[in-house]
């Protein structure tokens, strides 16, 4: 069966989704993602949604769940590089994804996990400075 | 059907030109010499079709006469004729034409058969003419549309990492669109993560506008970058509490130079005055 | 008054079928020259009604065509499936309501998305619903 790789890097977990979604497709990102978090015990997910044309209401839901399973295994969850045509197909569809953390790019998305991650632990981040 | 007597019009080309620019010059519907040209060509298109073609409208002299006819009502559009006159241009042939008609015949039943058919013929042209003036009004209208949206959603680069996008006019959902979409691609093209919506050129905010605009602010976080909206003005904070419209959880400024402070705060900048050491 | 030209027809029984039926829309979308946001606006809406097409009809037929009213070009997809029929069509169009698992988006969410919308159904007979989103709509 067709499977979305999930990357491991240090703390974090990276996906690319490259491919067009249906929601089987979907569903095991799901599982497969919370199972690795669980299994490298990482403490951030990047979902790299850049070349995703489009996202309904199903796949949106799917992003929404990954977002709040993963916060409660305590790892924080950020979509980014969604397409402009996508974002305001959603609005329009009435889904603002709440609960999901999105940004612009890889990079930004990669700051954006580094600074919630260490922002929660004071002591971390006093040694840490320089990755920000 | 073959009408002898309109088919014979042909020859009295000349007087009827003539009756037909008298007619014109009293009904004021032509301005005089730039139009003999035309007028000609066109009374002898039309005469030589009625000769040639049977009295079938469809024929293909008579789409030389349409096409003609639609050159010129399009020129005379241009040169301020409206389409009353253009009827009026029509009008004015039938009444010529007719007129010529009852010199040349003195049976009334034939007279009345060769007009009923001029006239038909005539009425179609007018219909005709009527159309192509809407057609090119709405190609003009349609041109002017593509521009105005074009030209009234500028997205601003303010500093690195901050845009803005001052809305000039109304906002209804077909201009909303418009302004997400440049809004959005410009925040990926230059990767900034805060977007400045000014909206003091927006002469007023009711719900459906203000729901726009929360549409813009939704989908601009989505993306991953945040929205302020500037340029409230004393009467759109008052229309939208009247109104109800609950704009909590939207960064609102009064000014566009709050929203880039607050943007500078965002992004941990300081504006500082430079000392001047000697 | 709405004419057709091109014409094409998917037989949609499984959700992978949902990948070519999508480029198919993407396909008809281009030809006629339509934006990204209004082909992105199209593809969703018929992601989202192939997903009840094989939820609630347990399948079915979904045609492609590319139309025009004589002002503009347009894609219209209709889907007919042979299911149960939706009980209470208004209830079915509010915003929020859901018999399935989903958000309950699907068809009011789905009718801001394009540019006409008409849902015909009957108890016991099947649901067709069709689309249409304009170039410039």
């Amino acid at each position: 069966m067709e499977r979305i790789p999930i990357l491991k890097m240090g703390d974090f977990l990276l996906v690319t989704i490259q491919v067009d979604l249906y929601d089987q497709l979907a569903e095991n990102l799901e599982s497969d993602l919370i199972n690795a978090i669980k299994k490298n015990n990482s403490k951030g997910v990047l979902i790299d949604i850049s070349a995703v044309s489009i996202i309904d209401s199903f796949m949106g839901r799917i992003l929404g769940n990954i977002a709040v399973m993963s916060k409660i295994m305590d790892a924080q969850t950020v979509v980014v590089g969604m397409q402009p045509a996508v974002a305001i197909t959603l609005v329009e569809l009435g889904l603002s994804l709440n609960g999901v953390i999105s940004a612009l790019n890889v990079e930004k998305g990669m700051d954006l996990l580094r600074s919630k991650m260490y922002n929660g632990d004071k002591e971390e981040q006093a040694y840490d400075d320089s990755s920000r | 059907m073959q009408n002898s007597l309109l088919a014979s019009l042909k020859e009295h080309q000349n007087k009827l030109l003539a009756e037909w620019s008298k007619l014109l010059q009293a009904s004021g519907s032509t301005d005089g010499s730039t139009e003999e040209e035309e007028s000609k060509e066109f009374a002898s298109l039309l005469l030589d079709a009625l000769k040639h073609s049977n009295g079938n409208a469809d024929s293909d002299e008579f789409e030389n006469v349409y096409d003609l006819l639609v050159g010129i009502s399009s020129s005379r559009g241009r040169r301020g004729f409206s389409p009353r006159e253009n009827a009026q241009y029509l009008i004015a042939f039938k009444e010529a034409a007719s007129k010529i008609l009852s010199e040349m015949e003195s049976d009334p039943s034939k007279l009345y058969s060769a007009n009923l058919e001029l006239s038909k013929l005539l009425d179609n042209m007018a219909i005709l003419t009527f159309e192509s003036y809407m057609k090119g009004r709405e190609e003009v209208i349609s041109r002017q549309i593509d521009e105005i949206s074009e030209i009234s959603t500028p997205v601003i680069r303010v500093w690195d990492g901050i845009v803005a996008l001052p809305i000039i006019g109304t906002l209804d959902s077909s201009r909303t669109q418009v302004v997400m979409e440049n809004l959005l691609q410009q925040i990926v093209d230059t990767g900034s993560s805060i977007a400045i919506l000014d909206i003091s050129g927006v002469p007023a905010v009711d719900s459906l506008v203000a729901q726009h605009l929360i549409k813009t602010v939704s989908a601009t976080r989505l993306m991953g970058a945040e929205c302020i909206i500037s340029g409230i003005r004393p009467e759109i904070a008052q229309t939208v509490v009247h109104l109800g419209i609950d704009l909590t959880g939207i960064i609102t400024k009064a000014s566009l130079a709050s929203a880039l402070q607050t943007a500078f705060d965002m992004l941990q900048l300081t504006v500082v005055k430079r000392k001047i050491t000697n | 008054m709405t004419t057709a030209a091109d014409k094409e027809e998917l037989f949609i029984a499984k959700e992978q079928d949902v990948v070519p039926l999508r480029n198919l829309v993407k396909e008809y979308g281009v030809k006629i020259g339509m934006g990204i946001l209004n082909q992105t606006k199209l593809i969703t809406a018929t992601s989202e009604l192939v997903r009840n097409l094989l939820k609630y009809g347990g399948g079915g037929r979904v045609i492609i065509e590319s139309v025009t009213n004589g002002r503009d070009f347009g894609v219209r997809v209709v889907f007919i499936d042979k299911g149960p029929g939706i009980k209470d069509i208004n209830l079915a169009m509010q915003d929020g309501y859901s018999t399935g698992k989903s958000l309950g988006l699907g068809l009011p969410g789905t009718k801001r998305l394009v540019n006409e919308f008409d849902i015909q159904t009957e108890l016991g007979n099947g649901t067709t619903v069709t689309i249409i989103k304009w170039k410039n709509g």
